[in-house]
């Protein structure tokens, strides 16, 4: 299972510029929406923001740091599930 | 060859031109299979099974799962066991797809503990059955204590009838903490063995912990709430492909049953060989459900 042949090196800018500029675009425009709307007050916008951050960080783990900055960091189980779904951002 | 490469989506036509050139099918079809390991088909069309089997799947694997709604009683899991043990099976037949399920009371209705052990107890008049791999999808949802004991009370099933274990680890805020939880509660069961394990739906931020534990580790391809095929091929690339498989876990939300084989098709264009493309869609879940002793093809 080890032998791992290393993919043959392609333009990954040409393959995902556009796609990545168009989201970047989303979310700008995101930002301005809820501001516009007096909603930026909201935790989920602030999580957002908090992650933002952590795109100028240098090593390419930025990923990773974007959903550890979503994630529950408490290592205890909850006592009981009171609701079935997730919010996408941990409320503290 | 090389427009063989091309695409999955394409097969009938490729095989089409690929036959017209006089070459073996058989190489078209080996460089076109993959295997959905996580698809919950009960929530799919007749035609999707259509669509899959085109574009070259050869064999689904239905963990039980929540329906999208709660059941009410243990009766109603003892029909949704026959129905992913039994009915599924000769839907997927009919296209030439194997299809083979897993069996559990899924940590979102495990919070009704005296429900869940009701459905445990259901698991053993089943597990004979020559398309059950194992215990799955167990794991936890929003990281409880019921959710945990019920979690733990399926992995002894598992020690005890010495099946193979498929773990769902907890959506968006709660994964990471989910993750560890099952992790460190796997740790209680000594025979039970890593490379027996697969933790599904990882991201970024739980693969190396999964891995790095000796599990087998899943990637779902799921729109919005888990991965896409690119962030899923970046992981892939990182920890060379080795005990992962990926799954599009197509169910009753929006997700598409083809995930798998449009990945294959982002790897082509990243470059991949043919041959390592095969190893994620196909080589590696046949290494790990293998280990079931059903899993035959
Ligand atoms: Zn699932």
């Amino acid at each position: 299972m080890s032998d791992w042949t290393p993919p043959s090196t392609v333009n990954l800018v040409d393959l995902g510029f556009m796609d990545a500029r168009s989201k970047l675009i989303d979310l700008a425009a995101f930002l301005d929406r809820v501001q516009r709307a007096n909603q930026t007050d909201d935790f989920r916008v602030q999580a957002l923001k908090n992650a933002i951050a952590l795109l100028s960080l240098d090593q390419p783990t930025r990923a990773k740091e974007v959903l550890l900055s979503f994630s529950d960091p408490s290592t205890e189980p909850i006592e009981k599930a009171t609701m079935q779904g997730a919010i996408g951002a941990y409320r503290g | 060859m090389t427009v063989v490469f091309q695409t999955a989506a394409f097969a009938p036509a490729l095989i089409t031109i690929v036959n017209e050139c006089k070459q073996p099918s058989t190489i078209v079809k080996s460089l076109m299979n993959y295997i959905e390991p996580h698809g919950h088909m009960v929530s799919r069309t007749t035609d999707d099974y259509e669509r899959m089997a085109l574009a070259g799947c050869q064999a689904i694997c239905e963990p039980a799962f929540w329906a999208g709604f709660d059941r009410a009683s243990a009766d109603g899991f003892y029909d949704y066991f026959r129905q992913i043990t039994e009915y599924e099976p000769k839907r997927a037949a009919r296209f030439g797809i194997k299809h083979f399920s897993w069996l559990c009371i899924n940590p979102k209705e495990a919070e009704d503990t005296k429900l869940a052990e009701e459905v445990i107890g259901l698991i053993p008049q089943f597990i004979d059955k020559p398309g059950v791999l194992g215990i799955g999808e167990i794991g936890l949802n929003k990281n409880s204590r019921n959710e945990l004991r019920i979690f733990e009370q399926h992995v002894q099933v598992a020690q005890d009838y010495d099946q193979l274990v498929l773990i769902h680890t907890p959506h968006l805020e709660d994964k990471l903490k989910g993750t560890r939880l099952i992790v460190d509660a796997l740790k209680n069961f000594p025979k039970i063995k890593p490379e027996r394990v697969i933790i599904d739906h990882v991201e970024e931020h739980t693969i190396d912990h999964v891995l790095d534990q000796g599990f087998w580790a899943g990637i779902t391809l799921y729109p919005e709430s888990k991965c896409t095929p690119n962030r899923a091929i970046d992981m892939l690339e990182h920890r060379h492909a080795e005990r992962i498989w990926m799954n599009s876990a197509c169910d009753w939300g929006i997700s598409d049953p083809l995930a798998v084989p449009k990945t294959m098709q982002v790897m082509r264009q990243r470059g991949w060989t043919a041959e390592m493309i095969q190893r994620v869609a196909y080589e590696n879940p046949v290494a790990f459900m293998g280990q079931s002793g059903k899993f035959h093809l």
